[in-house]
């Protein structure tokens, strides 16, 4: 596998009016080209600040350690993004060898501008296509992503188009550039469970015909059984597991991790009980100390999680997870 | 209908019509058409459907929230019996306070500008439901402690608190005014799935401890599995199918209800691709088509699908599904 990633000791704070914010700490992972990638976290996480970052799209108050590195490696050599300053120089990422599409499709295309114009627009600027050829192009994508009469679509508002069909000129659109990595935010949560199922399928094909890598970001693990070759878990910033996706999903090794698992609905027990994660997220402001999850961890050693940040524990090649106790367990083996 | 319905559909239908042109016909939404239920006092009863299938309207419907075009609808909690299609103030009134609803959206639902006590008391103020302020707050803090909000979050405003206390406190409003039948539309679908179980769990509770009776509308199938009792799967106004909740997860019979099932994502990633996919979408309710409403999706749609709309069908205890071919299909789908 040819690397296509890398992120190493990301770390993202904003400032505030109530303080600094730690958004994300010192987060490190790598993708191959064509690998699929399943961010899992609950709001509050860090998870899209994470994807953002690698295009650095972060707003104005965000101040990325200095230890951070954003390696991309393209066919022309690695690209520093930390390094990237002007916005014209962000076209190297931004919308260039990185696309990103959103959950809430209506809130991501603008009103007043036709669909077709949309795509028409971006083409020529991270293209040389004439706009007839972008045209062409454009027409060509969405049909590929299963919009019937797409001539007629192309001249559309967003408007016009149902959730799901929005959501496919979405994915037409970030695609239709070519981009080697393509950063899905929860794309499919607002969708029906039949329409979440279409673009699902939908996405796994691109991935097969472009070979292009993706981050997919959700809370739905069930969503990431599906699709995801690996999977990272995030906790307050904080990755806190993170390996092969059948690994992560049968043998998770986090107590949040197997909380999250155990807090989704399972339809072969219908009598078990729903064993929420006790508590709620602390708020950023108030950023427990040690593991940052053990305020609401019940297998936390007393002494040890409140004081001391847990190092990665490396559990076989890939899969890893930064927890006292895992450690413990795993050096008592 | 027996003394332990606290509420009866009997060919309920909601119509909006549409401003249309200067020329052409006048058309009309039907957001519900035709729908007969019963809601089992103390059950907590599940709707299901995609966007667009009707079944928040069904839910306001029965708040009558939503004007009633034709049909009947009986509420009849043992001390009082309205028909909702026919109601007058007075007791539409008295309704409103046996009757509520949780809306989906804790940040929506809550005014900014108030605090977590003056949230929960408002509907005990404005139904004049106590004579002091001292009784108020009694009941305020009651409710409260009921869904584990303490006094200090009731001095407190909604933005300092996280999704799940935010929908523990449109519950505590919902509830102060001690209702007997609550509508709860979405209520979990915006919170995370590790809170999302300590909100059901708390519903779950109070429905039990209250003796409420529930109507929880949901697109999860999963959640609705796990805390309904009774379910009826809608789709384009119609009901398609209604079981005891086990029996329905089991035995589904109506098509859409199997797709619904094989489309929520299995957590077992050797599973994949393994789901029945329903191609297309759910048709626009100003032009629903001919015949059966889901036969434009249906894989086992046949001539008689597209011209003839199949009636609900009693087929087993409290089972009810409208399709030409649920004996044929569950035959064929039992021996593959």
């Amino acid at each position: 596998m040819t690397r296509l990633l890398d992120v190493e000791n990301l770390t993202l704070q904003f400032d505030t009016d109530e303080g600094r914010i730690t958004a994300v700490d010192d987060v490190s992972f790598s993708i191959d080209q064509g690998q699929v990638m399943g961010l899992v976290g609950e709001s509050g996480s860090g998870k899209s600040v994470t994807a953002k970052s690698l295009m650095k799209l972060n707003a104005r108050n965000a101040v990325y350690g200095p230890q951070t590195k954003i390696t991309l490696h393209l066919d022309d050599g690695p690209v520093d993004v930390m390094a990237l300053r002007s916005a014209r120089e962000m076209q190297v990422v931004r919308g260039g060898a990185i696309s990103m599409i959103f959950q809430e499709p209506m809130a991501s295309f603008a009103p007043a501008i036709t669909i077709g114009n949309q795509m028409v627009e971006q083409l020529l600027i991270h293209t040389d296509m004439s706009k007839k050829q972008a045209r062409e192009l454009s027409i060509e994508m969405l049909a590929r992503v299963g919009i019937s009469d797409a001539a007629k679509r192309f001249n559309q508002y967003a408007f016009e188009l149902s959730g799901g069909m929005r959501q496919r000129a979405m994915i037409a659109m970030a695609l239709s550039t070519r981009p080697r990595l393509l950063i899905a935010d929860e794309p499919t949560t607002a969708l029906d469970v039949t329409i979440q199922a279409q673009v699902i399928d939908l996405m796994k094909d691109l991935v097969a015909e472009f070979g292009m890598a993706i981050i997919f970001i959700t809370h739905d693990l069930g969503v990431i059984a599906q699709t995801a070759d690996t999977v990272a878990v995030m906790y307050l910033g904080r990755l806190v597991e993170q390996g092969p996706v059948r690994e992560v999903i049968r043998t998770p090794s986090h107590p949040y991790t197997r909380g999250l698992i155990a807090a989704l609905p399972d339809l072969e027990h219908l009598d078990k009980p729903l064993t929420p994660v006790p508590g709620d997220i602390p708020s950023p402001l108030e950023r427990p100390t040690g593991c940052v999850f053990h305020t609401r961890c019940s297998v936390a050693i007393d002494g040890l999680c409140q004081r001391e940040v847990p190092q990665f524990t490396q559990l076989d090649d890939h899969h890893r997870v930064a927890c006292h106790l895992a450690a413990r367990e795993r050096g008592a083996a | 209908m027996s003394d332990r319905t606290l509420i009866t559909t009997r060919n309920l239908s909601v119509h909006y019509p549409l401003r249309g042109g200067l020329i052409g016909p006048r058309q009309v939404v039907r957001a519900v058409e035709g729908v007969s239920i019963e809601i089992a006092r103390g059950s907590f009863f599940g709707l299901v459907g995609e966007s667009g299938s009707g079944k928040t309207t069904l839910g306001r419907a029965l708040l009558r929230a939503a004007p009633i075009t034709h049909g009947e609808v009986i509420y009849d909690d043992g001390e009082v019996e309205y028909d909702l299609a026919a109601i007058d103030k007075a007791a539409l009134k008295d309704y409103r306070r046996r009757a509520q609803l949780i809306f989906q959206d804790p940040y929506a639902a809550l005014s900014p500008r108030m605090t977590v006590r003056d949230i929960i008391a408002e509907p005990l103020e404005v139904m004049g439901l106590t004579k002091s302020r001292a009784e108020t707050d009694e009941r305020v803090r009651e409710i409260a402690a009921r869904c584990r909000l303490n006094l200090e979050h009731l001095r407190r405003f909604p933005h300092a608190f996280s999704g799940g206390q935010r929908q523990r406190i449109s519950i505590a409003r919902a509830l102060v005014s001690r209702p007997r039948f609550v509508v709860a539309d979405e209520a979990v679908a915006a919170l995370d799935v590790s809170i999302q179980a300590d909100v059901l769990n708390l519903l779950k509770d109070i429905q039990r401890d209250m003796g409420l009776t529930f109507l929880f509308i949901s697109h999860d199938l999963s959640v609705v599995a796990h805390v309904c009792d009774h379910v009826a799967v809608m789709y384009l106004g119609r009901l398609v199918e209604t079981a005891p909740t086990r029996q329905l997860f089991a035995r589904p019979r109506h098509p859409y209800t199997r797709a619904l099932l094989s489309a929520i994502p299995s957590l077992d990633p050797d599973e994949r691709g393994r789901a029945q996919k329903l191609e297309g979408e759910i048709p626009s309710p100003t032009n629903p088509p001919p015949g059966c409403k889901f036969q434009t999706r249906c894989p086992y749609a046949i001539d008689r699908c597209r011209k003839e709309e199949p009636e609900l069908e009693h087929i087993g205890a409290e089972h009810n599904v409208s399709c030409h071919r649920w004996r044929e299909l569950s035959e064929e789908l039992a021996m593959a």
